[in-house]
């Protein structure tokens, strides 16, 4: 460098820049190991939320079972292949997309209150699941609990898209667009109010289960279309990982270094509507993991997001495994909604963590 | 070899900010002030220049067209230092700096981390590298700031009110910082400042604007004059060159 050297301002020693390289590298091997330490835990957690159920079966009878289904009673291979597999998966998958989901959008939206919850796109799934029940709609050909599921996501994924126009509309910065979500919220509350008012004992009851969030209706299906979505997802978020760690820096300092925010905010924000309203569609409303997922990831990896977005994904999946597994004992012989749970155990970790890191600073 | 602005003319729905703005050839090593009262333009025509604003007209740097390209191809030439500085943000200083590099495709070459120590290392922001940027005061943001904005080389460096926030030693650091850059890397530098002292004291060339036109630019000698004050600022003030030969501003009423 040619340049005058201006002192230093705070130190009086300064390391040498080798020295500040090597910490650097340093700091990115201890942040991907915590990656793996997540996958390993998210494993332990799939396991623990397989082996844990109202049928005593030991957890080495459900591996071997899971290796050699012969091995298993044809009502044991029900309960390992039909229950507890599809829904330790569902809730694995459902933990991912609504962290990813809320990991984009508290980026893109520059504010850490955004996710799926917040921003009306559970409202507007439960009030399209509402609808769907009392209304009792149906479709040839397809069950009825797959009717309520799409409707749901309609009304999610539509929500979403009426977000992004009515910001546009108003030419708003992405405050408008938290401001309109939080509108819907209010707006699709009162409506799913509405419907459960005029509903029947029995459709009331269906639906207050629904907009508790629930693992009860997964199976190998739910698993597929998760799957499926985050599959599709996950590699365009990868994909725009470095455009989104640049926008934390700002707008314009973004827009200036190359990144087409405008695009990357669309595109974003379309993702996460896919990944939030295909998650609420198949277990309903489960509020925490989409918000505190990606506080999580934070805390532990930072803000890059090449290891951000993956943290989030690890640590949903991880935080809704433990719920699923915790919906199952925390009352002997029933099943609690799991986003009941999810807040049971995630606000307690949430505290701890903030607690901890603003002890640290 | 030189930034052309032309005919610049931008709007905010009925509003005219800018109107058919032309400026004298901007040439490279030097540095520009845009001065003018709170209104005038300054920021528009800066974001404007960084293609952040719209606005119709001409911007060309020697005989690329600036207003033609995409946003990833003129962050190859154009860098934009805004006035905000971000907060809450769990990046370490030298991850926002590889974060600016890193920022679109079109990035170059060789080892991030590398390439964004040396930045860091040219603002005199080493001790800085590790530390988490909203663990940081105001002014050392600032100098973080200006580090993400010259890690990719640019060959423009667009500044707005880099000193608003710092105290004295850091607006004189931030300054002399922008006029070495310009010097030692041949780049046009243009600088929005309120601070006229501070325009004088750093700039090549004065551009002051009022209502959106330049309403004179040249030397700061020749554009800081106790009539531009008079007629663009509406106070009555004398400026007179110190014995160091600094140009000192004296407001004396408000006119």
């Amino acid at each position: 460098m040619l340049m005058r050297r201006v002192p230093n301002m705070t130190m009086t020693t300064a390391p040498t820049i080798d020295a500040i390289l090597h910490e650097h590298r340093r700091l990115r091997v201890r942040r991907h190991a915590l990656l793996v330490a997540l996958a390993i835990a998210c494993l332990a957690a799939i396991a623990l939320d397989v082996a844990t159920g109202p049928s005593a079966m030991s957890p080495w009878k459900i591996v071997t079972g899971l290796i050699n289904p012969g091995s298993l009673s044809p009502s044991e291979a029900a309960i390992v292949w039909q229950i507890r597999l599809p829904y330790a998966l569902t809730a694995v998958l459902v933990g991912a997309c609504l962290a990813l989901s809320g990991a984009e959008m508290q980026t893109v939206l520059d504010n850490p209150l955004a996710s799926p919850f917040t921003l009306g796109v559970s409202s507007a799934a439960s009030f399209g699941a509402s609808l769907a029940i009392v209304l009792g709609l149906g479709v040839p050909f397809l069950p009825s609990d797959a009717i309520v599921a799409l409707n749901a996501f309609v009304f999610a994924f539509g929500s979403v898209l009426l977000l992004q126009a009515m910001a546009r509309a108003r030419r708003g910065g992405v405050q408008s667009i938290v401001l309109f979500g939080i509108a819907m919220v209010f707006a699709f509350n009162a409506l799913t109010a509405l419907v459960q008012f005029v509903a029947s004992q029995e459709a009331l009851q269906q639906l207050v289960f629904w907009t508790m969030g629930s693992l009860s209706r997964a199976s190998w299906r739910s698993v597929a279309v998760l799957a499926a979505v985050l599959a599709l997802a996950a590699p365009f978020s990868w994909v725009a990982a470095r455009a989104l760690t640049a926008l934390r820096l700002g707008e314009d300092r973004a827009a200036s270094a190359g990144v087409d925010v405008a695009r990357l905010r669309f595109f974003s924000m379309l993702r996460a509507s896919l990944l939030s309203a295909t998650a609420v569609a198949f277990v309903g409303v489960v509020g925490f993991v989409g918000l505190v997922g990606p506080h999580i990831a934070r805390l532990l990896v930072g803000e890059d997001h090449r290891l951000f977005l993956p943290a989030s994904v690890l640590s949903g999946a991880l935080l809704m495994s433990l719920a699923s597994a915790a919906s199952k004992t925390m009352v002997p012989g029933a099943l609690l909604p799991v986003g009941v749970v999810t807040a049971v155990i995630g606000v307690p970790a949430f505290l701890f963590l903030i607690f901890k890191s603003g002890a640290r600073g | 070899m030189s930034l052309l602005v032309n005919g610049l003319t931008a709007r905010y729905g009925d509003q005219v900010i800018l109107s058919d703005l032309s400026l004298a050839s901007l040439p490279r090593g030097e540095v520009t002030s845009l001065v003018g009262p709170n209104g005038a333009g300054k920021s528009t025509l800066l974001r404007a220049i960084a293609g952040l604003a719209s606005a119709s007209g001409q911007v060309r740097l020697d005989d690329l067209s600036l207003d033609r390209m995409s946003i990833a191809e003129r962050a190859r030439h154009v860098a934009y230092m805004p006035q905000t500085l971000p907060a809450n943000v769990a990046l370490t200083v030298l991850e926002t700096v590889i974060a600016a590099l890193e920022a679109s495709p079109s990035a170059v070459g060789g080892d991030a981390a590398v390439r964004a120590m040396a930045a860091l290392e040219r603002v005199g922001a080493t001790p800085l590298a590790l530390k988490r940027l909203d663990r940081l005061s105001g002014g050392q943001r600032q100098i973080a700031a200006l580090a993400q904005a010259i890690v990719r080389e640019p060959r423009v460096l667009l500044l707005d009110e880099p000193t608003s926030a710092l105290d004295l030693r850091h607006q004189l650091e931030v300054l002399s910082l922008a006029k070495a850059y310009a010097r030692e890397t041949d780049a046009v530098v243009v600088l929005v400042l309120h601070d006229l002292q501070a325009a004088a004291r750093v700039s090549d060339h004065v551009v002051v604007l009022a209502n959106g036109r330049v309403r004179v630019e040249g030397p700061p000698s020749e554009a800081i004059t106790p009539t531009t004050l008079a007629d663009v600022w509406q106070v009555r003030a004398r400026v007179e060159a110190c014995a160091q030969g600094q140009i000192q501003v004296m407001v004396d009423a408000v006119l």
